[in-house]
């Protein structure tokens, strides 16, 4: 599998790490039931069989993070943005 | 028909004229007690032992392709029960008493041959942290020894015991682990299960699970709807989407664990070989192909087919260890989706929404607890409660934080 970085261009997946889905922001400590939403956001996953959008890091490249979106069942890389835009 | 010398004598004197096939393709009933999604080993072995240690009557069992065609037909066929956490050690050794009665059980010779499980060992920390999972092993009543690096040369003695970077210590052997015959454990249980009535339904996709007033009424398949009173799910790899068509998130992400064998040798490797300083496992086929794997492909797939950069990998650790290995040609490689749960350990248990229970997150061991997931399975769907021996693989463990994580790696699945 190859990936088109934003800056690096295409370049071997070997160079990326995998962080896995890219779910909301971290849920609200202050909130009442701060604990249950924790739980669900450090252990629960979609895991979708089809499109996924997740966040890799160009670990052996130009150190971005990306977010990825593709095909879990063909591994077809349908997107790929800087995380930060 | 039953097993035996005289019946084997009986065939071969009738030229094997009058063999029948032996399990029932069945057609899908409208209704049953228990339905168990998923043809797989742990999938017909729960409904064999419903129908025979807990008298369910009505069972069907439904797969979506033929029985035994998704993870049971793509596992190294590794069996043993060397788990140092509570909650796994006594569940993985009820798995290994299980596997030493099972041929005569189902009257099937699923080819459990308990040539040993050997981990090595490389510094003194991980020689430490053996001797500690060892004892947690003899403590519950399981074998196990260390053994130094005179003992591991005596018994295999073409390993690269002096790796400039990873020598070889000694190692962690369980003399009864092994393998098994992977095909034959599922037409075992299958024809055990045909026997006392259960149908085997195949090319029977489930689609969606049918509730009503909150409580599960059966399942939408390709072959129409079944009605059923209990739903159980065994179908690792898939359990994610299954449970989503019940409103379910379960704690697990799906990837890809690949396998690979080489051409067969002469009998080269007297048990399983675990690498201590890299991941990677090989033990030799009765056929004499050398079969071995080792880290999952890194990033989610259902895709059931890997990357060649694992491949490498899994190759290089396995030069490392054993160098005799580049003179062998790789002659296959496969994947299969494996459920990668939170921690590391599996799930059997019940499921939020009335008459679904759930067995999955197997991560990648789970033919060796094939017989202990069915009984399990079959106890918590026949009597509504766990079995002693699984009341640890519970879904709100992570909220309650009895998490099992062998490893202690933490949320983060493909670490494990």
């Amino acid at each position: 599998m190859r990936l088109t970085c934003p800056y690096c261009g295409e370049r071997d997946a070997q160079e990326f790490v995998t962080r896995g889905a890219a779910v909301g922001p971290r849920p609200d400590p202050a909130a009442p039931d701060a604990l249950r939403q924790f739980h669900d956001y450090v252990h629960l996953r979609a895991n979708p069989a089809g499109i996924s959008v997740e966040y890799w890091y160009h670990a052996a490249g130009c150190r971005s993070w990306l977010r990825l979106t593709r095909d879990t069942r063909s591994h077809a890389v349908l997107d790929v943005q800087l995380a930060a835009s | 028909m039953g097993y035996s010398f005289l019946t084997l004598a009986a065939q071969a004197w009738s030229r094997r004229r009058s063999w029948e096939p032996v399990w029932r393709d069945a057609e899908p009933k409208p209704e049953y007690d228990v339905v168990i999604v998923g043809g797989g080993g742990h999938g017909l072995a729960t409904a064999y032992y419903l129908a025979k240690e807990f008298g369910v009557r009505r069972i069907a069992v439904l797969e979506r392709s033929w029985i035994g065609s998704g993870n049971a037909g793509r596992n190294t066929t590794i069996i043993r029960s060397n788990y140092g956490e509570p909650g796994n050690t006594a569940f993985y050794e009820l798995s290994m008493r299980l596997w030493e009665g099972l041929e005569q059980d189902l009257n099937y010779n699923v080819m459990v041959s308990q040539r040993g499980v050997l981990n090595l060992y490389h510094s003194d920390a991980q020689r430490d942290a053996y001797a500690r999972r060892g004892n947690a092993m003899r403590i519950h009543g399981i074998d196990a020894q260390l053994l130094d690096e005179g003992q591991v040369r005596d018994l295999t003695p073409f390993l690269d015991f002096d790796n400039a970077r990873f020598p070889i210590r000694g190692g962690l052997l369980q003399q009864r682990g092994g393998t098994a015959r992977h095909d034959a454990v599922v037409w075992g249980y299958a024809r055990g299960a045909s026997q006392r009535g259960v149908d085997i339904v195949q090319n029977c996709e489930v689609l969606g699970i049918r509730i009503e007033g909150g409580v599960v009424r059966g399942v939408e398949t390709s072959r129409g709807f079944i009605g059923a009173r209990k739903v159980g799910l065994a179908v690792a790899g898939n359990s994610s989407r299954l449970a989503a068509m019940a409103g379910l998130t379960l704690p697990i992400e799906t990837c890809i664990l690949q396998a690979m064998v080489t051409e067969g040798v002469k009998p080269l490797i007297p048990g399983v070989i675990t690498f201590g300083a890299g991941h990677f496992y090989v033990s030799q086929s009765d056929k004499g192909g050398l079969v071995f794997g080792g880290d999952i492909d890194a990033y989610n797939s259902y895709a059931q087919r890997g990357n060649l950069p694992v491949i490498q990998e899994v190759c290089e650790a396995g030069m490392a260890l054993m160098p005799m290995l580049g003179r062998l040609r790789v002659l296959r490689a496969w994947a299969g989706n494996v459920d990668m749960s939170m921690d590391g350990s599996p799930f059997i248990d019940r499921t939020a929404l009335p008459g679904l229970y759930f067995n999955g997150g197997w991560c990648y061991g789970g033919f060796k607890a094939t017989p202990a997931s069915g009984m399990c399975f079959a106890h918590l769907l026949a009597r509504d409660t766990p079995h002693p021996d699984a009341a640890a693989l519970r879904l709100d463990r992570f909220a309650s934080g009895s998490v099992i994580d062998e490893n202690g790696l933490g949320a983060q699945p493909n670490l494990h």
